[in-house]
Formats: structure tokens, C-alpha cells, sequence
């Protein structure tokens, strides 16, 4: 049941089960990282390295959407940093009291048209979402993939809209994978994260308008010392490395 | 005179502050909401467009929802309280399963099903073109598989409740089973089969899970009231609380309007 697989991904995603709990031990310190969905490959990778680079620090990852976790850091939920795919829902969380300081942009990334292999639908280029029986996904417009999506949708006069509007970058992505969409507009790194499961079109326009990834301490922070040194290891040459590597820009 | 109650003494302390916590402890999120809501923007979030389309999407597929259940489940549950098959104590525990299930795994499981990928749903889409996920067929169906069972068990509960011995008096005096059934079993049952509806109605409405991963989340077909609070949520609470507080009154007027109507004030 290869099918299962895909479909139990989309049951995660769905539900926000995104958090990474796996690494036990006895940690002295834990530093709590809310981030944007869509940077579940190099977080957890990144982790890694920090983890091995700190004796005794445990990070624990929290993915979710960019909004949702803005939202928790107003509230106060439990994380020591947030790391937001684009600047609107960074701003929404600082003007909530969610983030101190000043927020730091560390990557960029850009909308991918994401059409499952094989490509049923045969999705040659954007302007065949305008098709009939063409089903495509999108993040719900909150999300800062389904605020690009829109955006870009708009600018290249697509008039259909999509058939649903997922919560978060991993929901369209897994329902692409699992062929339960013709296509879904998805960040290029989620289409290298994919191994090939799915195929990236490239958006006319995309790449002018680029998402902007930012990254603050939370106010609810319990160490502060430690979350500095996570920004600083994020945005130092290794974490450029490791984002790059999956797709992202780094420049500025 | 006054009707003495026997010698039973005060009820204990700890019982009745037990359930006085218990009970608290149910009231006081709700009471939490109302006090939470932006009542300067209430209207203007509820009358906002996209709430009413959800609000009327939740009503109208959960009226259907109630109805499959009828249709669907009335047969089961007959079969279930009185004809002795084979293998009805493992098709009694199967029912139950969707009882207990996560709704999001309830989904999935749908998905696996009828998604397009799915056992029925590759097929169908093969041979007919039409899929079933993104429509509102998929809420209703979603909204069904959570619902039967249960109207299923408790309108079976009712069934069994009904005295058997009033059926055989019907047979005697020469009527048929499906006669008997029409007209003893049926009336006989009501009440149990009105509160199964309403319960199966309540649980439509308030279904999330197995809806979005299943149906999916776009306003109009597939975003109901549920959904539309998960979906405010990403970005405005206050629009979330507000929206939860006409699902409460909706649940509310509803279960008060029948709670008189089908079982009478006491």
C-alpha cells in the first residue's frame, strides 16, 4: 500500500502534527523553534548540526503555518524562536507583543507550480489551471503561501479559483504527492524536498516577487542566550549553506 | 402531607463538590467564549459573507447528513435489535468503530476510499469523470460516515427498548412483518429515533476533521461553519471566537426547540 504512505502525510499535515520530538536524551537545555512549514527539511537539518555543535542543547522543531504560529507567540505558547515565511505575518506577531528586537530576514524563496509525476493532467504552464477539470491546490490566502499564490494568480489573469485552500505549504504538497490534485502552488524548495515525487513549473512573475523568510526571538522566550545563538548559526555561513543547498536565496 | 423521601441522609460533601467541579469545568470554557467575543465587531464578522455561506453550507449538508443517517441507518438499526444473523455481534462492533475513530483518521480513511486515487474513487473517475473530493457531496459524505453510527446504536437502544410482545400481538392478528414494523415498531420507537436524529444532525454539524482532510476547504462547497473557524483562526481569533459563538447558539436553539417539541418540558 505505496498509497498509504502519502495519505497518512496529509492526515500530519492536516492536523499540524509537524513537531519534531523525536531526539531524546538528557538535555540540559532545550530551545523551541516555531517555524514556517515550509522549512521542515532545513530546520530539522540544521537542528541537527546544532545539537551536535552544543553538548546538552536539545531543539525541539515546531512546524505549522506561518500565521498559526505568529498567532501562538501573541498568545504566549511555549517557543524560544519564530521563523515566519513571509513579513506580513512576522509583522502581525511583532505588533502583538508575539517577538522582541528587531526581526532578521535570512531567506527568500519563490512559488512553483507542483504537478504530481507522471503529470495526469498534463500542466504544461500556469495558464493551464484555467482548464476545465483542472484541479489545483493552494494555501488558504492567511497562509504566506496562499497570500503569494493569490497574488501571482491574479497577476497572470487565471480565472478559476482552486479547489481547495489547504492550511499550510506541506497540506498542498502532500495532496499533490498522493495524486488527490492536478497541481498546487508550492515554494521550489518543497519541490526539491520532494525527491521527485512531484515536478516544478516555474510562475511568470514568481521570481520578481519573492517570499521573504524572517526570523526573531519570541518574547516568551526562556533562554534568550540560546535563541540569539540559533539566529546567529541561521543566518552564519552554515545555515546559508544548508538553505541554499535546498533551494533558497540568501542574498541581502 | 409532604411526600418524605426515604431515610437516605444528606448527600455526601464530596459527591455533590465532585460534580459541582464537573460541571463548572464544562460551563466554564463556554462561558470563557462568550466573554472572549468582540462584541463591537460580532455583527460584522457574522454577517460577513463568507460566515453566512459557511453557515448555511453546515445546515443545509447536515440536513442531509441526518437524513442518510435515516434512510441508511433506520434498516440497520431494525436489523441489528431484531433479526438473529449470523456474524451481528462483529457487524454491531463495526459499526462502532466510526464512533470512536478520530475524525481525522476518519478522513483518510474516506480518502482511501473515494479520494481520486482512492479503491472506488480511481474507478470512478476512470470510468465516469467525476470525482468526489472538493465537492460538497464529500462534506455530506464525510459528514454521513461520522453521524450513522450514532443514530445506528441509538436508535437500535430504542428498538430493543420496545416490547417484543406487542410485535407478536400484531403477527397474531395476521399482520405482516413489514406491516408490524410500519405500524407497531416504528411509532413505538420515536422518540429514540428523533433523538438519533437530532444527535446525528449535532455531530454533522459539528464535524471537522474527516471534512478537511477528506472534502477539503474552500468556501462555498466545501468550507463549513467548522472550517471556517480553523481557517479564521490562521490570522483573526477574535473573528474565530465570534464565529464559534453562532455555532454554540445554533447548537443551543436547536437542541432547545426539539428538547420541547419531542420530549416535552418537564
Amino acid at each position: 500500500m505505496k498509497k498509504l504512505i502519502p495519505l497518512v502525510l496529509i492526515a500530519l499535515a492536516v492536523t499540524g502534527c509537524g513537531s519534531d520530538d523525536t531526539t531524546k536524551g538528557s538535555a540540559d537545555r532545550t530551545l523551541t523553534v516555531l517555524a514556517a512549514s515550509s522549512l521542515t527539511g532545513t530546520f530539522t537539518q540544521l537542528a541537527q548540526t546544532f545539537e551536535q555543535r552544543n553538548a546538552g542543547v536539545h531543539v525541539k522543531l515546531v512546524f505549522d503555518s506561518s500565521a498559526t504560529l505568529a498567532q501562538q507567540t501573541i498568545e504566549h505558547a511555549p517557543g524560544d524562536v519564530l521563523a515566519t515565511a513571509d513579513q506580513k505575518t512576522m509583522d502581525d506577531a511583532k505588533t502583538g507583543g508575539g517577538v522582541d528586537g528587531d526581526p532578521k530576514q535570512f531567506a527568500t524563496n519563490v512559488l512553483t507550480l507542483a504537478v504530481p509525476s507522471g503529470n495526469p493532467a498534463h500542466i504544461a504552464t500556469l495558464k493551464d489551471l484555467d482548464k476545465d477539470g483542472v484541479d489545483y491546490l493552494t494555501c488558504v490566502t492567511t497562509a504566506p503561501c496562499g497570500a503569494a499564490a493569490q497574488k501571482l494568480l491574479a497577476g497572470n489573469g487565471i480565472m478559476r479559483k482552486p479547489v481547495s485552500e489547504e492550511v499550510d505549504v506541506k497540506a498542498v504538497l502532500a495532496k499533490v504527492v498522493a495524486g488527490e490534485a492536478d497541481a498546487g502552488l508550492v515554494y521550489a524548495t518543497d519541490v526539491t524536498a520532494s525527491q521527485g515525487k512531484v515536478t516544478g513549473l516555474e510562475v511568470p512573475g514568481a521570481a520578481d516577487s519573492p517570499n521573504t523568510y524572517w526570523v526573531a526571538v519570541a518574547a516568551n522566550a526562556k533562554d534568550d542566550a540560546l535563541a540569539a545563538q540559533w539566529i546567529d548559526f541561521l543566518t552564519g555561513g552554515e545555515g546559508k549553506a544548508v538553505l541554499e543547498a535546498a533551494g533558497f536565496g540568501t542574498a541581502g | 402531607m409532604v411526600d418524605a423521601p426515604p431515610r437516605l441522609g444528606p448527600p455526601p460533601t464530596r459527591l455533590v463538590l465532585a460534580g459541582a467541579v464537573a460541571a463548572a469545568f464544562l460551563l466554564l470554557p463556554l462561558v470563557a467564549l462568550v466573554v472572549a467575543a468582540p462584541w463591537d465587531r460580532l455583527w460584522s464578522i457574522v454577517s460577513a459573507d463568507s460566515a453566512r455561506e459557511a453557515l448555511w453550507l453546515s445546515l443545509w449538508t447536515s440536513t442531509i447528513a441526518a437524513g442518510l443517517c435515516l434512510l441508511a441507518g433506520l434498516p440497520l438499526a431494525w436489523l441489528l435489535a431484531r433479526v438473529a444473523f449470523p456474524g451481528r455481534r462483529l457487524v454491531r462492533a463495526l459499526v462502532t468503530v466510526p464512533l470512536v475513530l478520530p475524525p481525522v483518521v476518519a478522513g483518510v480513511a474516506l480518502l482511501s476510499a473515494f479520494g481520486r486515487t482512492g479503491m472506488i474513487g480511481q474507478p470512478l473517475r476512470e470510468a465516469f469523470g467525476t470525482q468526489i473530493p472538493y465537492t460538497t457531496v464529500a462534506v455530506i459524505l464525510a459528514h454521513t460516515f461520522v453521524a450513522l453510527p450514532f443514530f445506528v446504536l441509538s436508535l437500535e437502544g430504542a428498538l430493543r427498548a420496545t416490547p417484543l410482545r406487542l410485535e407478536s400481538a400484531a403477527a397474531t392478528l395476521g399482520a405482516t412483518r413489514w406491516t408490524t414494523f410500519r405500524r407497531v415498531t416504528l411509532p413505538l420507537a420515536a422518540p429514540g429515533l428523533a433523538a438519533g436524529l437530532v444527535l446525528a444532525w449535532a455531530r454533522s454539524l459539528g464535524e471537522f476533521g474527516a471534512t478537511i482532510t477528506f472534502a477539503g476547504n474552500y468556501p462555498g462547497t466545501t468550507r463549513t461553519l467548522p472550517l471556517d473557524v480553523y481557517t479564521a483562526l490562521q490570522a483573526d481569533r477574535d473573528a474565530a471566537v465570534a464565529l464559534s459563538l453562532v455555532l454554540l447558539v445554533v447548537c443551543v436553539l436547536v437542541l432547545v426547540t426539539l428538547r420541547e417539541r419531542w420530549w416535552g418540558v418537564r
